[in-house]
């Protein structure tokens, strides 16, 4: 069995008398796309507060590779190797890749000057390594000329130049069009090649079905389902299933307009 | 990177990437255009420039004098030009410098009139300089002041505490022409004024400490995506304090060289500098919004604005043009750099 990158056992959170999160259970393993999937207000952004460590949880435990830690904290998260990125305003767009990659990292040498050929070199090493190859593009190139796919490229080799065990992706795939979503998809495969693990979080079931190895659905502040990928067929079973959570009595006639449904959620 | 359409989620597990990277311009001469485009462009505006004026008037353009009176004063603006380009990177302004040049080279004619070594000058000048710039941008920073209204207040307020002092005395410091000091920093090789060399050196190391350095890296970055800044751990609020000392230093070199200039300190001594120094910073090509900016073009821009006035008139037009001229090159620069400048937005 592969590794336990991290565990969360019975996690709660309260704000006030407010339950965010009601004894949740999650892991990530190495080398897995686990997709996370839930409707506004389930906690799924609670959940990635607590996993980054800005937020503690009320109650539970946090296991790092098998081992409880004590003081979980935002430092501890990233010593854990688990970053975060976000879809808007991570990355400088007027700056070149390299610069983005490097920010507050900077690969340094006497007196503080850059290495800046050596910049380039690991620049192009993470871009191949997640698949990030163009024949228009080059590390010089500004970010602001590329595409929402190709940033979101960028922030997951910066990503894993801080090396990442587990990249969290908040909404990667939000607001992009089919082929956006594709190379962000292609990035995603490449990583998980690589060993490393990533947490897909979206509103668009189509698209985690098509991604994640493993499917989490929250639904008000509790895990609904955990499903492996072979145990669901389709992403119709998933919307179904999601429907069920949702309107636990059932709404005549929603189950027959399956696909309906997925374009709400 | 090309969709793929016969498969737009793609299933290419773990697929090694055999296409590399390539430069679009795969000329290094067009590569380096496109990387220079500001500055290039700014020289092109010197060029025409030079060339109407010197059309108007071609004998007195031969004459060496009108370049060496340029390269007298040249320097000083210089020695603030290049900070305010990373002052205005970081997304700030600082209005403050001609009060801490006035300052700056104050200590530095006391130092000297007391009888000290204008090195020993040079350097409590420095140390001036670096506080007030620290000072200023702590008030700016930790404050949280608005950058254009804040140095806007210390201009005046330092300004005034000299005047207050002064009483509007200046000082006649004679002692200056027998100095090392001055002969290294002021005197003439071959007729050319020292004092460019030495403004040449800070301009180039300043351009590789914007571009080749750590500081001008998160000075961009800051400039740029603050929040991000902060998020990959880059401590935003010293950055904008450093870019401010920085400042401060440049300030104090300026002030001291035109001192060293005249063998006299003025109350007023750097009053003439803000509105042409912050002219040739945006003549140069730096961008009002933060995050971009060169300081070659600023340099470049530097030379511009000094010799609008030393054209206009030795191309046989009256003072009464050199406004004129100034604003006119001015608006020409920044509908050319507009342009310019579309790709980064």
């Amino acid at each position: 069995m592969a590794e336990r990158i991290i565990e969360l056992r019975d996690i709660s959170k309260s704000y006030g008398h407010v339950y965010a999160l009601g004894g949740v259970n999650l892991s990530v393993d190495r080398g897995e796309v686990v997709g996370l999937i839930g409707d506004n207000g389930a906690g799924k952004s609670t959940l990635i507060k607590i996993l980054s460590g800005v937020v503690k949880p009320t109650s539970g435990e946090i296991l790092i590779r098998g081992k409880p830690v004590t003081g979980w904290s935002a430092a501890r998260s990233r010593e854990a190797g688990i970053e975060t990125v976000f879809q808007d305003r991570a990355l400088a767009v007027q700056q070149t890749i390299v610069r983005n990659i490097f920010m507050g990292r900077e690969l340094t040498g006497w007196l503080g000057w850059l290495k800046v050929s050596k910049e380039i070199e690991e620049a192009s090493r993470l871009m191949r390594e997640i698949g990030f190859t163009s024949k228009v593009f080059t590390p010089h190139s500004i970010v602001g000329q590329l595409s929402g796919g190709e940033r979101q490229g960028v922030a997951i080799a910066r990503a894993i130049y801080k090396q990442a065990e587990l990249i969290i992706l908040d909404e990667p795939t939000t607001a992009l069009s089919l082929t956006e979503t594709a190379k962000v998809f292609h990035f995603v495969r490449q990583v998980r090649a690589s060993g490393r693990s990533i947490l897909f979080i979206g509103h668009n079931i189509h698209h985690v079905f098509d991604i994640a190895d493993r499917f989490v659905v929250l639904d008000r502040g509790k895990v609904a389902l955990t499903a492996d990928r072979r145990e669901v067929k389709s992403a119709e079973d998933l919307i179904n299933f999601m429907e069920d959570v949702a309107h636990p009595g059932g709404l005549p006639g929603l189950h027959e307009a399956g696909d309906v449904g997925s374009a709400a959620l | 990177m090309e969709p793929n359409l016969q498969n737009p989620l793609g299933v290419s597990r773990g697929e090694p990437a055999r296409k590399e990277w390539k430069h679009p311009s795969d000329h290094w001469l067009r590569g380096f255009v496109l990387d220079n485009r500001a500055a290039l462009g700014t020289l092109g505006v010197f060029i025409v420039m030079m060339a109407v004026f010197m059309i108007a008037n071609p004998t007195v353009f031969t004459t060496w004098y009108l370049y060496s009176s340029v390269l007298t004063t040249l320097p000083v603006a210089l020695f603030v030009v290049v900070p305010l380009v990373f002052v205005v990177t970081c997304g700030e302004i600082d209005l403050s410098f001609p009060a801490t040049m006035g300052f700056a080279s104050w200590v530095f004619a006391l130092v000297v009139q007391a009888g000290y070594d204008p090195f020993l000058g040079t350097a409590a000048a420095l140390v001036t300089g670096m506080l007030l710039g620290f000072l200023v941008g702590s008030l700016v920073v930790y404050g949280g002041l608005s950058s254009l209204i804040a140095t806007l207040g210390m201009n005046f307020l330092l300004r005034g505490l000299i005047q207050i002092i002064n009483e509007g005395k200046s000082m006649a410091l004679t002692s200056l022409a027998d100095s090392w000091a001055y002969k290294i920093f002021s005197s003439q090789v071959y007729g050319i004024p020292v004092q460019i060399f030495w403004a040449i050196a800070f301009v180039v190391l300043s351009a590789m400490l914007y571009n080749r350095h750590r500081f001008g890296a998160q000075v961009r970055v800051a400039g740029d995506n603050p929040d991000s800044a902060q998020q990959m751990g880059i401590d935003v609020k010293r950055v904008r304090v450093k870019v401010f000392v920085f400042v401060g230093i440049g300030a104090a070199i300026a002030g001291t060289f035109s001192v060293m200039i005249n063998f006299t300190w003025w109350p007023t001594a750097g009053d003439g500098y803000l509105l042409p120094v912050l002219a040739s910073v945006f003549v140069g090509g730096t961008p009002t919004w933060g995050g971009i900016g060169t300081v070659v073009g600023g340099a470049i821009g530097a030379v511009t604005v000094s010799f609008i006035q030393t054209g206009v008139v030795a191309a046989g037009l009256s003072g009464f043009y050199v406004q004129f001229f100034n604003g006119l090159i001015i608006i020409l620069s920044l509908l050319g750099h507009k342009w310019n400048q579309a790709r980064y937005r």
